[in-house]
């Protein structure tokens, strides 16, 4: 058997995403957004049960250290803004163990971008507007007006009960039986996570570009909380933008409070120890920085192979990457 | 049998699954912004033949199935069973149910070599070559001159399956057929 050596994707689709790229730096450049460039590896990385960080051993004067290749470029970005950057972007690559499939790759390109001052609102309509401009004005337009959709809201509709009130008991029958798996013992969190992805996810977007609002508190490691106005409960500054039913961005208010920071840093490895997960090193250096002070404002984290890929109309990421980690 | 974890599901690998021997057709990975991750895998279950979707928890696994697809020649059927005979040499004989005959029964052909699937070393799957040459034990008389288009009449060949075929097409021709439509392709 020969070894397949060839790219994942065609020469035309990667001449097309050079194109797509150049759209995106127009797009930040016009706005005077700052491209910048910040290290893959860090000292401290992401402590989020629900991403696999990869970690490596490097000399470096300090001797032997384990550093950690970023889940997305949010810690040192973060350290910039504190540092006084002001409005910054960047086309960084991620890596996230585990995840392979035809929307995910181990390796892949993360478009990262904070805006001090800006609010949450101010950040979906600047989010549409770059997704609009990267699938050019055709696709753009037949992405119609954007619809903005409550979690809790999507949960009644589609499912019939109110995601935030439910009794976990009742809410893991549910699960269970839509999953077709054994959800007994499973917290409340990936409960509803399931029921998003199997039931939920697949139609959203499938009119123009939908935009979550209004999640759970748990939900959001890095975004602050608010009151929901219907019953005082506790909601995340999160969104989420789904096209063709494809998750594409995912934009916070961002947390800037550094006990709070703490307390979520060690609540997740205390998370971590009691499911049997490594645990991470927490940046200190983030806490120092959030510690000195960051800008309130918004940040947006969006998959760029995903959006893409929607552009091009191609069918998985891997086809709109040079080498997709099964044939790096 | 060694475990397979949910990363490593892929097109064609044999596991176990209520009981069942499986092959997994397709897995997809889904995950919801930075929530659980769950497998949406399609299995094939090579008993029944039927497709099933599963969610599976990223992480958990299961047992591989002892499962091998083997060429074999058709011997004859006594009845009862049909056997079957291994190409590599080793004259190795396997008999074969009729229930894990299945649809394969009405293209079976003395010589003609066939995927026999085992579990556990039991036959429970004969896959037919995808073309397969037959010849017509009776059908309508053919019409002459009737060979460009138009029309098409049952003929019966001679492992028992019946298929249409064009009108010129006469009884004692040999045909070849696609087993997976179960269409008539050319003469042969």
């Amino acid at each position: 058997m020969t070894t397949d050596w060839r790219p994942t994707a065609s020469l035309e689709t990667l001449r097309e995403r050079a194109r797509l790229l150049g759209e995106v730096r127009a797009f930040f450049a016009e706005r005077d957004v700052l491209e910048v460039e910040t290290p893959v590896l860090g000292h401290g990385g992401s402590t989020d049960v629900h991403l696999a960080s990869l970690s490596l051993t490097a000399t470096t004067p300090a001797g032997q250290e384990r550093l950690w290749l970023q889940t997305s470029p949010e810690f040192h970005m973060k350290r910039l803004l504190a540092a006084g950057s002001g409005p910054i972007f960047q086309l960084a690559r991620s890596f996230r163990d585990g995840e392979v499939g035809s929307r995910h790759n181990i390796e892949f390109t993360m478009l990262e971008w904070y805006r001090p001052g800006f609010s949450l609102d101010g950040m979906i309509g600047e989010t549409t507007a770059l997704i609009r401009a990267v699938l050019g004005p055709e696709l753009g337009n037949e992405t119609g007006p954007l619809r903005r959709r409550r979690y809790r809201e999507l949960f009644r509709e589609a499912l019939g009960f109110d995601p935030f009130t439910v009794e976990l008991d009742a809410l893991r029958r549910i699960a269970g039986e839509r999953g077709g798996l054994d959800m007994e013992d499973a917290p409340r969190d990936d409960c509803l996570d399931l029921l998003m992805s199997l039931v939920i996810e697949p139609g959203l977007g499938r009119e123009g570009l939908d935009v979550v609002v209004d999640y759970p508190a748990t939900q959001a490691a890095l975004a602050r909380h608010h009151r929901d106005p219907e019953d005082g409960a506790w909601v995340a500054s999160r969104f989420e933008v789904y096209l063709a039913g494809l998750e594409l961005a995912n934009g916070y208010d961002e947390l800037t409070d550094v006990e709070e920071q703490r307390a979520r840093f060690a609540e997740d490895n205390a998370a971590r120890k009691r499911l049997g997960l490594t645990e991470v090193d927490i940046d200190r250096r983030l806490l120092a920085a959030l510690e000195h002070g960051m800008p309130s404002g918004s940040g947006v984290a969006l998959g760029m192979d995903r959006l893409i890929q929607l552009a091009l109309d191609r069918a998985s990421v891997a086809e709109v990457m040079a080498f997709a980690t099964p044939s790096c | 049998m060694a475990n397979y974890s949910t990363n490593e599901f892929k097109g064609g690998l044999k596991v176990m699954l209520d009981g069942d021997p499986c092959s997994i057709v397709e897995n997809e990975l889904v995950k919801p912004g930075k929530g659980q991750a769950f497998s949406r895998v399609k299995l094939r279950n090579l008993i029944t033949g039927r497709v099933w979707e599963r969610t599976f928890k990223s992480g958990e696994s299961l047992e591989g199935a002892d499962v091998m697809d083997l060429e074999m020649e058709y011997l004859y059927s006594d009845g009862d069973m049909w056997h079957f005979m291994k190409t590599d040499g080793s004259f190795e004989q396997y008999a074969v149910e009729k229930k894990a005959l299945g649809d394969t029964a009405k293209w079976l052909k003395e010589q003609v070599a066939y995927t026999v699937t085992l579990w556990n070393d039991n036959a429970i799957s004969v896959t037919p070559p995808n073309f397969i040459e037959l010849e017509v034990v009776e059908t309508d008389p053919g019409l002459k001159g009737d060979t460009a288009q138009g029309g098409s009449k049952p003929a019966t060949l001679s492992s028992g399956a019946v298929v249409r075929v064009p009108l010129f097409i006469n009884q004692g021709e040999v045909l070849k057929i696609d087993t997976r439509s179960g269409e008539y392709v050319s003469r042969a």
